[in-house]
């Protein structure tokens, strides 16, 4: 973490964000930031400072020239919020990748991406995991902000044949020979191409897919256990929480035997979720309560310390596979759940 | 605790997902409910004509008996609910706790259920048009010489039930005997009266495999819309104009009925007050067809005054009292927004409430414990302009409007029972061809009082099925 603030905050290699921050607040956080609890000096990451331009001011000096990415997140209505990217999803999904079992996701298998597209970093992100891992992925195209619109305005029979139309583009791919065994999905799709398939007299097992990826906040334990039981013929899923801003939380194995709860960890030192009080995010709740999810991001291409999220969910001990604390039961923030719209991610 | 389980096409399901159904006053559980999720009835929904299919071992006759049958099931027996069972007193009670609705009015909806059992026979009769049930059952037929084919247009229709008002349950009681299936999502805070109906259908031998029963959330109405090839949504205005114009939904809202009092008529105005207050005060003022508005063109003042008297002493009541009329509100802050709403229409010149000074301005919104009740509330508008002449509010609630009797039938906007006490012929003439009103009655008829051999909002039998031309030949 020193490291990461140092790179941030040094004015050889630091962005002009956190570096006029540093001019105005009158401290420097190089010399006063030596533990994880002093970040809480920063306060809350506000939302707003991410939407609007210029998007250089975000670009570390010490990374400068390197090919830059975008990405973006939100944005149904109104600017999006939106992050500066080099490798940074790369990395994150590299270390992702030692999660997946082999058996399911074998190396050198091709991969389909049946997921959002456009300005976000799934969709490179998921498509350099099956690089990295050997393979080729498939894409198809998805606009969830239309989705979201069309969901508001009550279309119900353009959003369904939209619906209809992304699948329609998975079944064509998957039957093309291929040999994809490899997918990211979110919960929606998942459920659109399993009943399509069986429609068809096949299932996604027998579609040749082994190993499926997912996320999302309707990844309750409920339907975790109703894909395994009656869409997933076998094929093996993991699901994943995780965005744009932070990269990804994997999670620890889930099934009968724990009631198929989910309980995600963030990809620490890279990446920490903490479960804090609604009415004062420097303080966690204790374990097994429920509290907002605050992110905080160190890495040397992005830093956003104390970022409240627009989940909520309950605070989950170290387990065997993390030796950190976790977040179960994810779900919309109260505060903002019937304003949340959850589209197809 | 009780629990009430997902039912998918007659089996029990237990979800990983809980809800709590609570006592309106004191919070305490009453029941756990799993929680369905929208993957579910999509997938389920593969077997939808399999409902159909079961329910077409039966005859219609057979089925019109089988309900008939249940309707007694419903009110006598004690019945399987969820993990356990419950007797009919034990409904109501239930009933009451969750919903805030006072024991006597959910024995009152009770009866109004069991009757449209028992008379389901004349109710279909009259909903077809005198057709043979054969010819819906076999999809073609000839009477009169004239050769007739109806082609059902979905194996099963979905219901998005609401929570606050049980008497709507009438409207999906005929879908079984067409021998068309159930797919229920219940209102969360009632989830009784599906289930009890669904279990005396069975105690009376309707096939498991015909009913599925979802609760949840929202995206489980939503995945009941989009897996149903028919459809009734129960909801507020946006809830009916989304859905307006769409063959496949039938929305059911506000229904902002009225009695309007012909010239002729409306210096004899105090012998109708009985029909006035009736229509208004029935069932809480919960129902669509409760009287949201009476308009005349001259004595509005007193009438106003004269309905604010009766409804003075109208105090909460606890929900077992015998004398308990008003329903609570159940869901925080609606009671106070619905009293803000008023209040702030009442800034309005020409527009008063009247009801008030009669109860020495005690406030109209009263707050016992969880629960909120708003006070009956008349209120008196000048003109037909303002604002809060065409608002509904789920409680005892009017406005008293003064509009001169040529503009009153465009002035009073969509309407779904209009009660028009007057002779005259003309006016009469009119309100017969006036396309915004609904079920019409002419004469002093209580809103409230319905016909069952009468459509409501639309012929069901029309929803469901399409007239179509038909011919065979020899081969």
């Amino acid at each position: 973490m020193r490291e990461v603030i140092d790179w941030h905050f040094d004015p050889a290699s630091g962005c002009p964000f956190w570096l006029e921050f540093a001019q105005k607040s009158g401290w420097d956080p190089r010399r006063e930031i030596r533990t994880f609890t002093d970040l809480k000096r920063f306060g809350e990451f506000q939302d707003e400072w991410l939407r609007g331009g210029p998007v250089q001011r975000w670009i570390p000096k010490g990374l400068a020239g390197e090919p830059v990415f975008v990405f973006e997140t939100g944005g149904t209505t109104g600017v999006p919020k939106t992050r500066v990217a080099c490798d940074d999803f790369r990395i994150d999904y590299e270390l992702f990748s030692t999660t997946l079992p082999d058996e399911y996701f074998p190396k050198g298998s091709n991969w389909l991406m049946l997921g959002p597209s456009g300005p976000r970093r799934l969709r490179l992100a998921v498509e350099h995991l099956a690089q990295y891992r050997g393979g080729i992925c498939f894409c198809v195209d998805l606009d969830p902000r239309w989705v979201i619109k069309l969901i508001k305005k009550g279309w119900s029979e353009h959003l369904q044949a939209y619906k209809d139309h992304v699948i329609d583009q998975a079944v064509t791919i998957l039957r093309a020979g291929h040999d994809i065994r490899c997918m990211f999905t979110t919960p929606k799709l998942l459920e659109a191409l399993a009943v399509r398939l069986e429609s068809m007299g096949t299932t996604i097992r027998q579609a040749g897919i082994t190993g499926i990826f997912s996320g999302g906040t309707e990844f309750t334990p409920q339907w975790n256990r109703f894909a395994h039981e009656e869409l997933l013929d076998g094929a093996y899923m993991t699901p994943t929480y995780g965005n744009t801003l932070m990269g990804l939380a994997a999670s620890a194995p889930s099934g009968p035997h724990n009631q198929y709860k989910i309980a995600y960890y963030a990809p620490q030192p890279r990446a920490v979720i903490e479960v804090v009080e609604f009415d004062d995010q420097n303080r966690l709740v204790d374990y097994g309560q429920t509290g907002r999810v605050k992110l905080t991001t160190l890495t040397k291409e992005f830093f956003m310390p104390g970022f409240l999220e627009r989940d909520e969910g309950e605070r989950e001990p170290a387990c065997d596979r993390f030796a950190w604390d976790g977040i179960s039961g994810v779900r919309p923030y109260r505060g903002f759940a019937s304003t949340t719209t959850v589209g197809v991610y | 605790m009780l629990h009430l389980p997902v039912l998918r096409w007659g089996q029990p399901y237990e979800s990983l997902d809980i809800d709590q159904v609570v006592h309106f006053a004191t919070g305490e559980p009453i029941a756990k409910v799993s929680r369905a999720n929208g993957g579910l009835i999509q997938r389920d929904a593969r077997k939808a004509p399999r409902a159909r299919a079961v329910l077409r071992e039966f005859s219609i006759d057979d089925l019109i008996t089988r309900v008939g049958n249940a309707g007694d099931f419903y009110m006598n027996a004690t019945l399987p609910m969820g993990d356990r069972t419950q007797t009919p007193d034990e409904f109501v009670r239930a009933q009451s706790a969750s919903t805030g609705l006072p024991e006597r009015l959910a024995r009152a909806n009770m009866q109004k259920n069991a009757f449209v059992l028992t008379e389901m026979r004349n109710i279909l009769a009259s909903l077809t048009r005198g057709l043979s049930f054969d010819i819906l059952s076999r999809g073609h037929g000839e009477e009169r010489g004239v050769p007739l084919s109806y082609q059902v247009q979905s194996p099963v229709v979905g219901l998005v039930l609401p929570s606050n008002s049980p008497g709507v349950h009438t409207l999906w009681l005929p879908i079984i005997p067409l021998q068309v299936g159930l797919v229920l999502k219940p209102g969360p805070q009632e989830p009784w009266t599906p289930f009890r109906m669904t279990e005396a259908f069975f105690q009376a031998g309707i096939p498991r495999e015909a009913v599925s029963i979802y609760p949840g959330e929202g995206d489980v109405g939503a995945a009941v819309l989009e897996n149903c090839g028919r459809t009734m949504i129960f909801g507020g205005t946006p809830t009916v104009d989304r859905y307006r114009g769409n063959p496949k939904v039938q929305a059911h809202g506000p229904g902002f009925s009225k009695i309007v009092i012909g010239d002729d008529q409306v210096d004899r105005w105090e012998r109708h007050l009985d029909v006035m207050v009736d229509s208004v005060f029935a069932n809480s003022g919960r129902g669509c067809i409760n009287a949201s508005g009476i308009w005349a063109s001259r004595h509005t003042r007193d009438i106003a005054e004269a309905i604010a008297r009766r409804f003075a002493a109208v105090r909460p009541l606890p929900p077992e009292h015998a004398d308990a009329s008003l329903a609570a509100f159940t869901v925080p802050g609606v009671a106070d927004a619905i009293s803000t709403s008023i209040d702030a229409d009442l800034q309005t010149p020409g527009v008063t409430d009247v009801t008030s000074k009669h109860r020495d301005n005690e406030p109209r919104l009263v707050k016992q414990g969880r629960a909120d009740y708003l006070l009956p509330t008349v209120v008196h508008c000048d003109s037909p302009e303002a604002a809060i002449a065409r608002k509904e509010y789920m409680f005892p609630f009017v406005t008293v409007v003064e509009c001169p009797e040529a503009k009153m039938i465009d002035a009073i906007g969509p309407t779904l029972v209009c009660s028009a006490i007057t002779c005259n012929t003309e006016l009469r003439r009119k309100l017969l061809d006036a396309v915004n009103i609904d079920r019409l009655n002419l004469g002093p008829v209580r809103t409230t009082q319905l016909n069952w051999l009468q459509p409501h909002e639309g012929n069901l039998i029309d929803f469901l099925f399409r007239a179509r031309a038909f011919q065979t030949a020899e081969l």
